[in-house]
């Protein structure tokens, strides 16, 4: 038995194996052998803290392994299978080095037993994700890219000077449950850090910015870990804070209703991302046990059908080159599997029972009503309804049916309705048969999610959801698909940063123009003239006053020798420009 | 492929998927208003889950405020052009 490596390791290592492998074939069988082989060396590493490294007075450990990390890491490779097969095609040698990274790099924060190698892997979370998004190789991704790449640079400079005044205060580097503690400011910046990789309202406008520009495979990928890294860091960091829960609620309640009228599908689902991120947040806040485990098994859920989705969307623009509802329709006829895969997806993420969502979102609304907190239960309830809209019965509608486009696409590629297949396999299972799920979460408690109760109100609540949109659609008051966008928290920063830049154009340029205007057109023609003829001169300025002198004779005996006033007025411009600079 | 009709081009079967979908709600509201009957109590966190038709009504309700807020107060306020931000 060959001894394991951190579980970050095999990623990162072939990750950076693969451009070597010249082979298509060959390349292909060593991208789906990767997650293999990392997953066997994870279930070989034993409960506790593992590869400790001795750095500075401190002890970094790449490997933390309890049961809530256990399961995000399990979840991280399954989606990584899933998403590569998913992307086998992919030609572009960067795009799969990006996507290891990335994944490698999620799996080095799940694991990681202390905060400064949790603060490295975090950086790297970005640099991997970003050459997702860039490898679409349009201006559109180019540009998304760098708004991405800094919003998570100041993330992560919050989240480090966080963790520094953390060391400072405690003398500990250990990444343990550090809760908002009053007075405490390092609390606070490691709070925004992962709040800001979790796309809190306000803070986040990357997700749906930037995720709907990366490439059609590697958004299965951001999908699937940098929010739900943030996840697990709050739930292990500040589990039972309560300010998280009403950050959740906000969540999962604002970003549905911009996807109810945005126009391109694959920002739909973005929308739809932070709108479930906020149901697990919701739980993390309230943090009990039903709740935390809710709010795990939601993540893992989450990971699946929302990969599940993005996948078929990908699918359709990935035969026609299209992600908006209002260029889209009535695809079922030639892309029946991706509509039926997509429709599971759609199926998962709304909880109808015997999907996904049904046995894991349950659980925070149940903890909300045994918490007592009835208007959480409500917007909860309340943001139910909104999942169902958005993306249960809009993602699939426009996409499949709704208006017939003319398009008459191919079904999808073999590889990605594999991949579709596996992740449909996996909503249906757990949302039949919870129990495997169950027994992997960390913390102990007991619950039935096929009650009678629960299995009658949740289709009443849905269907009669969905018979609302019959009735809004038939009548004529749905809002229809438009060629728009939609203003967001991003406008801030987008038009915010322009003000910026004009204002600051405009006070520079009019400072230059004046410095322009004395220095370099008035003066040195002054300049120039003086030292041509300095007495003359003064005293041409000197007859301009006192007209009534007279004129004086101009003599060549008043020139003086051509390198002195030169001297004088270099040394002059010097001290000027001196007098400037300092 | 032009003239091929597809499973809902046929209006009959688009009839027939609505007629299912509707018997579909009808037997959720007998089994809701019976639910005491049949299974006895529910099991809820609050009164108000038990009162038959709640999940109904609240469903329906829920959708169309949604849907409202995000067409006449959202959108007036944030829809601009494609080209805004270029």
């Amino acid at each position: 038995m060959i001894n394991p490596i951190p579980p970050f390791a095999v990623y990162i290592i072939g990750a950076l194996l693969i451009p070597f492998i010249r082979n298509s074939a060959a390349k292909r069988a060593f991208l789906l052998l990767i997650p293999v082989v990392s997953f066997i060396n994870l279930i070989n590493i034993p409960m506790g803290s593992h590869f400790i490294v001795p750095f500075l007075d401190f002890q970094l450990i790449f490997a933390k392994i309890d049961k809530l990390s256990l399961i995000f890491g399990y979840i991280f490779h399954l989606v990584t299978v899933i998403a590569v097969i998913y992307a086998l095609h992919v030609k572009d040698n960067l795009q799969h080095v990006a996507a290891y990274i990335y994944g490698g790099s999620a799996l080095g924060v799940t694991f990681a037993g202390d905060l400064f190698s949790l603060f490295v892997f975090w950086e790297l979370l970005t640099i991997g994700s970003v050459f997702l998004i860039w490898t679409n190789r349009t201006q559109q991704s180019l540009n998304a890219g760098f708004r991405y790449a800094l919003y998570h640079i100041v993330g992560g400079l919050v989240l480090l000077s966080g963790i520094l005044m953390y060391v400072h205060s405690t003398g500990s580097i250990e990444f343990k449950e550090i809760g908002l503690q009053e007075g405490n400011l390092a609390t606070y910046l490691i709070f925004i850090g992962f709040g800001i990789n979790c796309a809190w309202p306000i803070l986040h406008p990357w997700v749906t910015d930037a995720y709907p520009e990366s490439t059609i495979t590697g958004i299965i990928f951001l999908s699937a870990f940098t929010t739900k890294t943030a996840v697990y860091a709050l739930a292990r960091a500040y589990p039972g804070t309560s300010i998280l829960i009403w950050i959740g609620a906000a969540m999962a309640c604002f970003a549905m209703v911009y996807a109810v009228i945005e126009n391109d599908l694959r920002r739909v689902l973005s929308y739809s991302l932070i709108n479930q991120v906020g149901f697990m947040v919701v739980g993390i806040g309230i943090g009990t046990n039903l709740a935390m485990n809710g709010a795990i098994s939601h993540a893992v859920n989450d990971i699946l059908f929302k990969a599940l989705l993005f996948m078929s969307i990908g699918a359709v623009m990935y035969r026609t080159g299209k992600s908006r509802c209002t260029d889209l329709g009535g695809l079922y006829r030639t892309m029946p599997l991706t509509c039926i895969f997509c429709i599971i997806g759609a199926a998962s993420i709304s909880g109808f029972p015997l999907f996904s969502a049904f046995v894991s979102k349950s659980m925070i609304i149940s903890a909300a009503g045994q918490g007592g907190m009835v208007l959480l239960w409500f917007l909860l309830m309340f943001a139910s309804t909104g999942v169902l809209e958005h993306a249960g019965i809009k993602v699939p509608f426009f996409a499949f049916f709704s208006h017939d486009s003319g398009l008459r696409p191919q079904e999808a590629p073999s590889n990605m309705l594999i991949a579709m297949g596996i992740a449909a396999f996996f909503c249906i299972f757990i949302g039949t048969f919870p129990g495997p799920l169950y027994s992997l979460l960390p913390y102990p408690v007991e619950y039935h999610p096929y009650t009678m109760t629960h299995v009658v109100t949740t289709t009443i609540l849905l269907l009669f959801a969905s018979l609302a949109f019959v009735f809004l659609l038939f009548a004529g008051v749905y809002p229809p698909e438009m060629r728009a966008i939609n203003l967001d928290a991003d406008w801030f920063w987008r038009k915010g940063s322009n003000l910026v830049v004009n204002v600051v154009t405009a006070v520079a340029g009019s400072i230059a123009k004046g410095l322009d205007h004395v220095f370099i057109k008035t003066l040195p023609v002054k300049l120039a003239a003086f030292s041509r003829r300095p007495i003359s001169g003064m005293m041409k300025e000197y007859k301009n006053i006192n007209v009534t002198t007279g004129p004086l004779p101009e003599t060549n005996s008043m020139l003086m020798p051509a390198g002195v006033p030169v001297l004088i007025s270099v040394a002059f411009i010097l001290i000027l420009a001196l007098v400037f600079l300092l | 492929m032009e003239g091929k009709k597809y499973f809902f081009d046929k209006p009959e079967n688009l009839k027939r998927f609505f007629r299912i979908f509707y018997g579909i709600l009808a037997v959720l509201v007998i089994i809701d208003v019976a639910f005491p009957l049949i299974f006895g109590h529910k099991h809820a966190d609050f009164a108000w889950e038990s009162w038959p038709g709640f999940y109904a009504v609240f469903g329906f309700v829920a959708f169309v405020i949604l849907v409202f807020g995000a067409k006449y107060i959202l959108r007036p306020l944030a829809k601009r052009r494609e080209d805004y931000y270029d």
